[in-house]
């Protein structure tokens, strides 16, 4: 099957910079199955990144105009990048920390103009590159190297802000089910306005190590227990703990 | 084509303009088709004009939520092909620095106006000076260059931005206009002349657009939605755009050549004006609207036969020693006077080969009068 994929990456490109059991990489090939289902021409498209781990999913690796940013500017380079040439079909693609904490003032404004930006915003929970600190989407009570005792503080809930400040589209899923959240991608995709899909992807490497599920299969048997779609909440079922609400935000 | 001459749409002949309305019309002038900025006192009259004249031009204008966005803003439009720039004052450029690096790491040409006021912090927020000499060359972190422009009138509002973007495209680097805030406030005659010479960036199919065989050369400058598949990324680079975070032959070479490329063609940025200089035994070296109060208490001083002279200083970044190196070499002292306390004093110590240097610093938010150099120039003389 990752043949089939080949010409959307870069030959020179053979293997990935991420760690084992991290979910960038199916993220990675969800975007471009996306695509492909689409029919969109990659000569046509733009990926920009921040910093950070998820920073990488396009680049180097997609056969595109690739732009890797500065941390927190992903959104504010695009921006610019398709004011002048609206023919481009603009995707930012970046983490947790990177698209909503350093740059969160650049997303909610880009929400509030309804610029024509598709932002995939891959939440690992933590700060993986620089070695798991606590990020703005860290879940209370999650141990990190900057929270040992556990998380004060609450997370974002960041479809639920973009909305609020004006995004046209958005909706939150998870790479363990991937097929869900490729519906999401290729919607946010075909919106001619601003859109935004938050991918939950395990991250065993940092936010694994301190929360007791350092194998990426405990990573994902963990996310996939604390997700839950908002067409399938039961209300006589009780919600588990730091719940993910799964599903796209039609509502403000 | 990369360089070529323009007829202005503008009606030439005299106009009566403040400073910042002749950048803004410099600017489109030399092709800006994209603005980005954030409100900032004592240089919005730019982004306003930006505003009311490029739609209508076919570019593109966005007041973004900050001066860290507009910036970056300004970097994806250059990418996209536009010639584009921003203006601010000391407090955005200081936020501006990190995006900076990030230009002038990748080579992207882009201009920015800093209207300098009272700093540090927030000063004096509508008063004029002029600290921010240092902060522009050194302001964003590693070693890197810049081309630095400082303008005494409003018709050097409007050329001096011209020949920002035009070095800006030349060379792949971030250029300045460092004006102060009398001038972007100044309103006087301006002759808009007919015809402009302009320079665009080269850009070559499939070239490599980040290296070239030359240790001092410009790689040509491609633009999104061509086909290229580019590889932009603020981390160290090969000549395609790949990652190479780790090896030290890649970074050296590169910086090296970044600073190289502006370094190397110094003698051509660098330009001056010299009042007087055949018998000066001191120098007023000053740049800016300094430079006119300067050449008012220099024609006073020779009117009492003071053997003293002027040179003014267009281009501030990169800056050349040679000049002082001769002046000195003949026997000259110098007084620097400037809005802010010593900065291009220090540059003018070092080139002095240890002739004296006086430094006429003025931070109170006012322009330096004539009759504080001519007391000055009487002194040390």
């Amino acid at each position: 099957m990752p043949r089939d994929l080949q010409q959307f990456l870069r030959e020179e490109v053979k293997s990935t910079p991420f760690c084992p059991g991290c979910g960038h990489g199916i993220l990675l090939g969800l975007i471009l199955r996306s695509i492909e289902g689409l029919g969109l021409d990659m000569k046509d498209m733009l990926f920009v990144s921040g910093i950070g781990c998820a920073a990488w999913i396009p680049s180097p690796h997609y056969r595109a105009d690739t732009l890797h940013t500065l941390h927190g500017r992903a959104v504010a380079f695009a921006t610019g990048a398709k004011l002048v040439n609206p023919n481009l079909k603009v995707m930012v693609i970046s983490g947790d920390g990177d698209l909503s904490s350093i740059g969160g003032n650049h997303l909610i404004h880009a929400a509030r103009r309804g610029i024509d930006l598709t932002v995939i915003c891959a939440n690992n929970m933590i700060y993986g590159m620089t070695g798991g600190q606590a990020a703005s989407t860290t879940p209370a009570g999650s141990r990190s190297s900057t929270t040992p005792e556990g998380n004060p503080y609450p997370p974002f809930d960041l479809c639920k802000l973009v909305k609020a400040a004006g995004a046209a589209y958005a909706a939150r899923g998870t790479v363990t089910r991937p097929y869900e959240l490729m519906a999401y991608i290729s919607k946010a995709l075909e919106t001619a306005a601003f859109s935004f899909v938050e991918v939950m992807s395990p991250c065993p490497t940092q936010y694994g190590k301190w929360n007791e599920l350092d194998t990426p299969a405990s990573c994902f048997d963990e996310l996939s227990r604390v997700c839950r779609s908002r067409t399938e909440i039961d209300p006589e079922v009780p919600l588990p703990e730091n719940v993910v609400i799964l599903g796209e935000f039609d509502d403000q | 084509m990369p360089r070529h001459t323009i007829t202005l749409s503008l009606p030439s002949g005299p106009r009566y303009l403040s400073g910042n309305e002749a950048a803004a019309e410099g600017a489109l002038a030399a092709g800006c088709r994209f603005y980005a900025g954030y409100p900032i006192t004592p240089s919005s009259e730019i982004m306003e004009s930006m505003a009311r004249t490029l739609p209508s031009m076919g570019g593109a204008f966005i007041q973004m939520e900050d001066e860290i966005g507009s910036i970056s803003a300004v970097v994806g439009a250059s990418w996209a092909g536009a010639k584009a720039m921003t203006a601010t004052s000391g407090p955005g450029l200081s936020l501006m620095q990190e995006c900076l690096g990030y230009a002038a790491f990748t080579e992207t040409p882009l201009v920015l106006i800093d209207v300098q006021r009272a700093g540090p912090c927030t000063g004096q927020a509508t008063k004029v000076g002029g600290g921010d000499i240092m902060a522009a060359k050194w302001g964003s972190h590693g070693d890197y260059q810049v081309v630095a422009f400082s303008p005494w009138s409003v018709k050097e509002m409007f050329s001096l931005t011209v020949e920002a973007f035009n070095w800006s495209e030349r060379l792949r680097v971030p250029a300045f206009l460092l004006a102060e805030e009398v001038t972007g406030h100044l309103r006087e005659r301006m002759d808009v002349p007919t015809r402009l010479e302009i320079h665009d960036r080269e850009y070559e199919p499939g070239a490599p657009p980040f290296g070239t065989e030359e240790e001092d050369g410009v790689p040509s400058m491609p633009r999104f939605g061509v086909g290229e598949n580019l590889l932009v990324t603020g981390s160290t680079h090969d000549a395609r755009g790949f990652r190479k975070v780790e090896d030290p032959v890649v970074h050296e070479r590169l910086v090296n050549r970044l600073n190289r490329k502006v370094l190397a063609r110094a003698e051509e940025i660098c330009r001056y004006e010299a009042y007087f200089l055949e018998d000066a035994r001191l120098v007023v070296v000053a740049y800016g609207f300094t430079a006119r109060a300067a050449l008012r208490a220099v024609n006073l001083a020779r009117a009492k036969e003071r053997k003293v002279g002027m040179l003014r200083l267009i281009t501030l970044w990169p800056f050349q020693e040679k000049p002082f190196k001769e002046l000195a070499h003949k026997g000259a002292s110098f007084l620097v006077p400037e809005m802010n306390l010593g900065q291009v004093a220090g540059l003018v110590h070092a080139a002095a080969s240890g002739r004296e240097v006086h430094s006429l610093p003025q931070v109170n938010g006012s322009a330096i009068a004539p009759a504080r150099i001519l007391a000055a120039i009487e002194e040390v003389i």
